[in-house]
């Protein structure tokens, strides 16, 4: 079978430049949404499981699920510390941190409107847990102070919590020496303080969770039954990939599929239009299709020259969407992450296959707007087209 | 004279409307749009309104007292005498967030351990009938529900329902002894409600020092004017104690949260407006193919002695004629589709209604579209060349 050139389908759609634009437009529109919203939702689940550790194990009391409802008394903490297989520094001193994790209700530079910031008590081994953790500004707190350094969003986003500034909370002053920079990760939106200073001011004597790191990260099962086994703990162990890829799972998904039904809706809005395009397009050319097949171009042929249009007109209009939503991965965002109910700053992100089912949801666009017309297209007979012309 | 006007209006009128639907195939297609989309734009804002449905269904009579530091602390029982002595207060009561998970994490609604008596006496838009609000009062164990969520999981009274505690570690059953209906539309019945002094027991026998403490008061005040007076009063009693409070009215208590998740609704804000813009795309594409195939058509009308607006007005016709056609049938949709989305959302949202300005927004945004699509055909057709329009073939 003969095929009609590619040429004529593109120039086709180069004679009809406003009305390609418009319909090539709206589609834009609905790849852009669709794209931003798969992009939120992997920005989401990225930045919370590029948090974890591979090998850092979280303690939590069982069926807690977030720090903030979990307590982890010092006894039992006291046995976490004494665990065989824990890693320990270049001085030789355990990797453990145990940390009491409190939100606070602060507000936001700007709108001075109030959200929950997530206020974390830790130690020098804290920091040395988390390598993707590190200073940009200022120093580290001392320990034993009233020193909080602040993570990059926050330092950003919330009043007095930029260096040198001071925040009250917990009926103290708290000054900010330092800011650091946590790589994207959920600990950019986090305050940290000394653990023990939080304890005291925050009237507690249960930490939240307890962070350490395995020696092997192949002995995880094995600790874990131990510890599970043993009638004095009431904790659970998680790597704490898992544990923040679990933080994340809820928004990611209520985000992706708000998302998609809404795309599907908008996706209606664009077919039409696609469909009312090729419609007009194999009407007014009714001669010159009547001609192709006279030449000897078979129905197939004629079918595929205009789905092909169509096509080509939903890859530009994908092309166009998806290169606006790529703008989007420079602007930072913050919500609250209902699952943990704290505040979580993160950014729009676009990995490659994101990019694909963008532009293979335009093209879907693309078909089922062009088929019906095509269909008509290539059905007409010779005579009648020529007679019509 | 007035009669004849009246006729050269029918005419146009009947003109615009044979217009609109020569070509019954791509009006058919281009309504179908306007509807879809002025549906999904109706829905999207009844969804963010509905978001402030807990806003709005709060009263005026109700203050909140939370700790100052955040929501998850609590506050001593024993400051609920020292708020019931602050001048302007007229009534107290209590709760505490449960949290607690109903078989999986899936079936999320809110719980709350309340001090019963006090609590129902703030609330009188929960309906209870007299007996079950007595069986209430009686059970330690029991509880009450919403009518929305006991449709959701199909309780009846008498059941027994199973919470694990996220917060307060074990599983929690409950007799469910009442089910309450709103007053009013805005009135929350997606929630379950027990006995604080149930939790509190539990609490003390197993936890012991977690006793005795207070998620926030809710606390009833008679004169409404003067709540950010009483509320300052509240703050300065506690000030420099060992737990600090904040007090707020409840609609602000409620719009803290909804701001929290503001993002997310401004960009379902930015998703609504963006459907219309395309729209408008699709429309005005329908318009200017239109008008490039009367190009002949509206050449013969200035040829016979039309003038250019007359032309003007036949496209902004047509194309406002569709979409107010459009907007209708959409407005139409939106109401079914609506009722349907709120009943299977269930208990996520409180309140699900599509509101009067939503109703005026569609409408408002079907009518710019029909403008707007009209606006470059028109103008392009009232300044084509005779000449030029006549020989043109479409």
């Amino acid at each position: 079978m003969k095929f009609i050139p590619a040429s004529y389908i593109a120039r086709n759609l180069w004679v009809r430049r406003v009305t390609t634009l418009l319909t090539a437009g709206g589609m834009a529109l609905v790849v852009y949404v669709f794209a931003t919203v798969l992009m939120m939702s992997e920005g989401i689940r990225a930045t919370l499981v590029a948090t974890g550790q591979p090998d850092n194990v979280i303690a939590l009391r069982k069926g807690a699920g977030a720090e903030i409802n979990s307590a982890v008394e010092r006894a039992q903490a006291a046995i976490l510390e004494s665990l065989p297989g824990i890693a320990t520094d270049a001085a030789g001193r355990p990797l453990i941190s145990k940390e009491p994790v409190v939100l606070n209700n602060l507000p936001k530079r700007g709108s001075g409107k109030p959200s929950n910031v997530t206020v974390r008590g830790t130690t020098e081994r804290g920091l040395q847990l988390r390598p993707q953790v590190q200073m940009v500004e200022g120093r580290m707190f001392r320990p034993g102070t009233s020193e909080i350094i602040t993570g990059r969003a926050i330092a950003r986003g919330f009043q007095g919590a930029g260096l040198g500034e001071t925040l009250r909370f917990a009926g103290r002053d708290w000054t900010v020496v330092g800011v650091f920079d946590a790589g994207r990760t959920g600990f950019d939106s986090e305050i940290w303080g000394d653990a023990e200073q939080m304890l005291q001011a925050f009237r507690r004597n249960a930490f939240s969770s307890v962070v350490f790191r395995l020696a092997d990260a192949s002995q995880f099962e094995a600790i874990k039954a131990a510890l599970e086994a043993d009638p004095r703990m009431t904790v659970e162990l998680k790597p704490e990939t898992q544990f923040y890829a679990e933080q994340s799972e809820a928004l990611a998904k209520f985000i992706s599929i708000l998302g998609t039904a809404l795309s599907v809706i908008f996706s209606i809005g664009a077919i039409v239009g696609a469909m009312i395009t090729m419609f007009a397009a194999v009407a007014s050319r009714v001669g010159e299709i009547g001609t192709l097949r006279a030449l000897g171009f078979r129905r197939g042929a004629v079918l595929l020259a205009f789905l092909g249009e169509s096509l080509l007109l939903s890859l530009v209009g994908g092309l166009l969407g998806l290169a606006a939503a790529s703008l989007m991965q420079t602007v930072n965002i913050s919500t609250t992450n209902f699952q943990t109910f704290s505040e979580l700053a993160f950014q729009f992100k676009l990995t490659p296959t994101i990019a694909w089912q963008t532009i293979a949801f335009a093209l879907f666009m693309g078909l089922v707007g062009g088929f019906i017309p095509a269909w008509g297209a290539a059905r007409l007979k010779i005579v009648d087209c020529l007679r019509a012309a | 004279m007035r009669c004849n006007r009246w006729a050269a209006d029918m005419f146009i009128f009947k003109l615009l409307l044979k217009n609109a639907f020569r070509h019954k195939l791509r009006t058919a297609l281009t309504l179908f749009g306007l509807v879809v989309a002025l549906a999904a734009f109706g829905l999207l804002r009844t969804i963010v309104g509905a978001w402030y449905a807990g806003v709005e269904g709060s009263s005026s009579t109700r203050l909140v007292t939370r700790s100052a530091i955040s929501l998850t602390f609590p506050l001593p029982l024993n400051y609920a005498q020292r708020i019931k002595g602050v001048d302007g207060v007229a009534a107290i009561s209590w709760s505490n967030w449960f949290g607690g998970v109903y078989i999986t994490e899936r079936n999320f609604f809110p719980q709350f351990a309340v001090e019963p008596v006090s609590y129902l006496a703030l609330y009188p838009e929960y309906r209870l009938t007299a007996d079950e609000r007595l069986a209430f009062l009686r059970d330690r164990q029991g509880a009450i529900v919403g009518r929305k969520l006991a449709d959701k999981f199909g309780w009846k009274v008498g059941d027994q329902i199973p919470l694990r505690g996220t917060i307060y570690p074990g599983t929690w059953t409950f007799n469910l002894r009442g089910i309450w209906d709103g007053a009013e539309a805005k009135t929350d019945e997606s929630q379950l409600l027990f006995h604080w002094d149930y939790l509190n027991e539990s609490i003390r026998k197993r936890f012991g020092n977690r006793a005795d403490y207070v998620g926030v008061y809710i606390v009833g005040i008679n004169e409404p004017q003067n709540a950010a007076l009483i509320s300052q009063r509240l703050d300065a009693e506690f000030k420099n104690s060992r737990a600090e409070t904040l007090t707020e009215t409840e609609s602000a208590f409620q719009l803290s949260f909804v701001s929290m998740s503001e993002a997310i609704l401004v960009a379902i804000e930015a998703v609504s407006y963006i459907i219309v813009v395309i729209i408008m795309a699709v429309m005005a594409n329908t318009m200017t193919m239109t008008a490039r195939e009367r190009l002949a058509e509206y050449a013969t009308l200035k040829a016979l002695g039309f003038a250019p607006s007359f032309v003007v007005k036949l496209l902004f016709g047509e194309s406002l004629l569709i979409a107010l056609l459009g907007g209708l049938a959409g407005l139409a949709l939106t109401l079914p589709l609506a009722a349907a989305f709120g009943s299977a959302a269930g208990t996520l949202f409180p309140a699900f209604h599509v509101t009067p300005l939503t109703m005026a927004l569609q409408l408002l945004a079907a009518l710019i579209v029909g403008a707007v699509a009209a606006a470059w055909p028109a103008w392009k057709m009232s300044r084509i060349d005779i000449v030029q329009g006549l020989r043109h073939v479409a």
